[in-house]
């Protein structure tokens, strides 16, 4: 080699990057797709990609801290006599014990009681303590029927007929036979020790004429008195929602793909569904169109995470959003104080997603009483109920700087976009000017 | 015995009235009349009642039943004693698909045929045919027992757990991972014992037995194609 002709440097591929190329190996490997909890990964147009406008000449301020700002909200008001009155907006998503670990559930349940919201349970069933734990309970009606039985579903708040999930709109659930102790093998029905793989469809409907039918007979064993939540992962929102009003629905779910706390393969969480800002307007405009918008209530998740994700959401047309993945961090998953022992596990605080294998350091998603006991569900119970109230001030601060008086009153002539594809999903103008690409000329 | 007239009284009464009757002081005999394939009819029973449909009923017929025993005098439509807990339900003529559904425990009699999916994921129930059943029954099968007095359609116990179904017809295939295992003395009494519960006048050595081959389990690649 010529020393003297100057050497180029060498270029990395943007197509097969490191990351790319590492699951290349490790597929090769080992055979096997990679399954793992999280959420999509990539970069999305999300909620940072508005801005709220703020109040100006034309809009008039409250006085931050001393006017009032309302966060209360209704769910279930459309057919349940005994609807949810929760004083945040803010909700707790469906998550399974053994999924999570018991102390884990125990601390959702605190936070939520300490803040006025509701938790959810999961693809498992109802356990004792989660039920003795939350103030308000919303049993999850899923495909695979896991520890489904009537006495559960009376004891419920509202009942929430999970059809998908963001992570994995058309998808079954996983739980890997590491998770499947005795406790929850028996709550499943299953052997203990082996790969639980969960129903996609639900076994006796199929469609929204049956669905329909099901709500119906939901509605006849629980006396009319639970709210009907109806749960969709981000694939067609204007039409999932539509349909779930049709099916009767008291309250709509529309989770983003950025909903994390579900494990499947990794190839389906990144490359299946919509992202949660583009699944809002249409949901919104499904309502709209059937004169059903605040009748109906609409819950947006996957991806919340601060106060300003609420406030968007709401201005969007949102009643309320879900949180899953934020919750968790709040009690302390992905924390740097375990960084060593995330280090051993190949990866690193902040990264660690394989929440299905249940060796979690933090001691949240896992079914191990040793990892488990590291939580302690009333200090983590109160770091979720602070995370939740700091959102909730948040989401207050900028309403009133928009001169709302409650939440609600957030609406998407508060907002513009960073950007042509945030502006086309939000359908609110780009930012310095008053284009909303596909609803407004150049 | 005390009469309900559903076309009369409406499906919410009905119901209401069903859910909330104390056997000793309101009466254990109940009749439901002019059902008219209503949906969700005598749904979330749990008191050990007797009701007697007088005619075909819709979906999720009985459907979280428990401790009542149920008759249907007809056809039953979808989900017919979906997710039963406990108690019986007999369907005098034939019942569509996903029949006992996700089933925790209680007896299921079909005496006719049942559609597809009969018995999809079953955790517990019992459910016993006279007839035929369709395509896809006992998907996903996690426990319990299966008897099928005619033939077995297509892909017969698909991703079956630890269900146990009994064939005495023809199968026309076995799902993934479902296989004809060997018919015991033991398998032989729980067989006779289910027959005569349901009422059923068989001979138990026409029977053959189906089961999980556990291959799918534990993910293994070697076994990707049956996934």
């Amino acid at each position: 080699m010529d020393e003297n002709i100057p050497r180029v440097t060498p270029r990395q591929s943007a197509t097969f990057d490191a990351y790319t190329m590492s699951e290349i190996r490790r597929a090769a490997s080992t055979g096997i797709y990679d399954i793992r909890g999280g959420g999509a990964k990539r970069v999305l147009p999300h909620f940072d990609d508005l801005l709220f406008l703020g109040a100006s000449i034309s809009r008039y301020p409250l006085e931050g801290y001393r006017e009032r700002c309302g966060t209360d909200v209704v769910l279930g008001s459309r057919h349940a006599s005994k609807p949810l009155e929760l004083k945040i907006p803010i909700t707790i998503a469906g998550m399974s014990f053994g999924s999570l670990s018991g102390q884990a559930k125990e601390a959702l349940g605190r936070g939520a009681n300490a803040a006025g919201t509701s938790t959810t349970t999961g693809d498992g069933g109802m356990t004792v303590e989660e039920r003795g734990h939350s103030k308000l309970l919303v049993y999850q009606y899923l495909p695979s029927r896991y520890g489904m039985n009537p006495d559960d579903l009376r004891k419920a708040d509202a009942i929430e007929v999970v059809v998908g999930q963001g992570a994995k709109p058309g998808g079954g659930g996983m739980l890997m036979g590491q998770k499947i102790n005795d406790r929850v093998a028996s709550m499943r029905s299953l052997p203990k020790g082996i790969d639980q793989r969960s129903a996609c469809r639900h076994p006796d409907w199929t469609g929204p004429d049956d669905l329909e039918i099901k709500i119906l007979e939901l509605r006849e064993i629980t006396n009319w008195e639970k709210p009907i939540y109806i749960k969709v992962g981000g694939s067609r929102p204007y039409y999932d929602t539509a349909l779930a009003v049709k099916a009767g629905a008291d309250v709509i779910v529309v989770d983003g793909m950025q909903g994390g706390t579900a494990a499947t393969q990794n190839v389906f969480i990144e490359h299946v569904g919509q992202p949660t800002l583009a699944c809002i307007r249409p949901a919104v405009q499904a309502l709209q169109d059937l004169d059903m918008h605040r009748k109906v209530q609409l819950i947006v998740s996957g991806g919340i995470r601060n106060g300003a994700d609420v406030a968007k959401a709401m201005a969007l047309g949102a009643d309320a959003v879900s949180i899953g993945t934020a919750a968790l961090i709040a009690m302390g998953d992905n924390d740097p104080m375990y960084e060593d022992e995330y280090n051993k596990l190949g990866t690193t605080a902040g990264a660690y997603d394989s929440w299905h294998l249940g060796h979690d350091p933090a001691g949240i998603t896992t079914q191990e009483p040793e990892l488990a006991e590291r939580l302690d569900p009333v200090v983590a119970g109160r770091r979720l109920s602070n995370y939740l109230q700091v959102m909730t001030l948040e989401a207050q601060t900028i309403a009133r700087a928009c001169g709302k008086n409650h939440l609600h009153n957030l609406e998407p002539e508060d907002l513009c976009a960073l950007t042509v594809e945030a502006a086309a999903m939000a359908k609110v103008p780009l930012a310095g000017t008053s284009w909303v690409p596909g609803q407004t000329p150049l | 015995m005390k009469q309900l007239d559903l076309k009369a009284e409406g499906l919410r009464k009905i119901n209401s009235t069903l859910q909330n009757a104390v056997p000793d002081s309101d009466g254990k005999e109940w009749a439901v009349t002019n059902p008219m394939g209503q949906h969700a009819i005598a749904c979330g029973l749990n008191t050990e009642l007797s009701v007697t449909i007088e005619g075909n009923a819709g979906f999720y017929c009985a459907g979280m039943n428990q401790k009542a025993d149920v008759t249907i005098k007809g056809h039953a439509g979808v989900g017919v004693a979906e997710n039963m807990m406990s108690g019986m339900v007999r369907v005098t003529g034939n019942a569509s698909q996903s029949a006992g559904a996700t089933g925790h425990g209680g007896l299921l009699v079909i005496e006719g045929d049942a559609s597809s999916r009969c018995g999809i994921s079953m955790k517990g129930i019992d459910i016993v045919v006279g007839g035929s059943v369709g395509h896809m029954s006992g998907f996903m099968a996690q426990v319990g027992h299966m008897v099928i007095c005619g033939d077995a359609g297509e892909a017969l116990g698909d991703s079956i757990y630890e269900a146990i179904l009994y064939v005495a017809g023809d199968v026309e295939s076995l799902g993934a991972d479902c296989i004809e295992k060997e018919m015991t003395e033991e398998h032989q009494k729980t067989l006779t014992e289910l027959l005569a519960r349901a009422g059923m006048d068989q001979d138990v050595k026409r029977f053959r037995r189906y089961g999980s081959a556990r291959k799918l389990y534990n993910f293994n690649v070697d076994h990707a194609g049956e996934y």
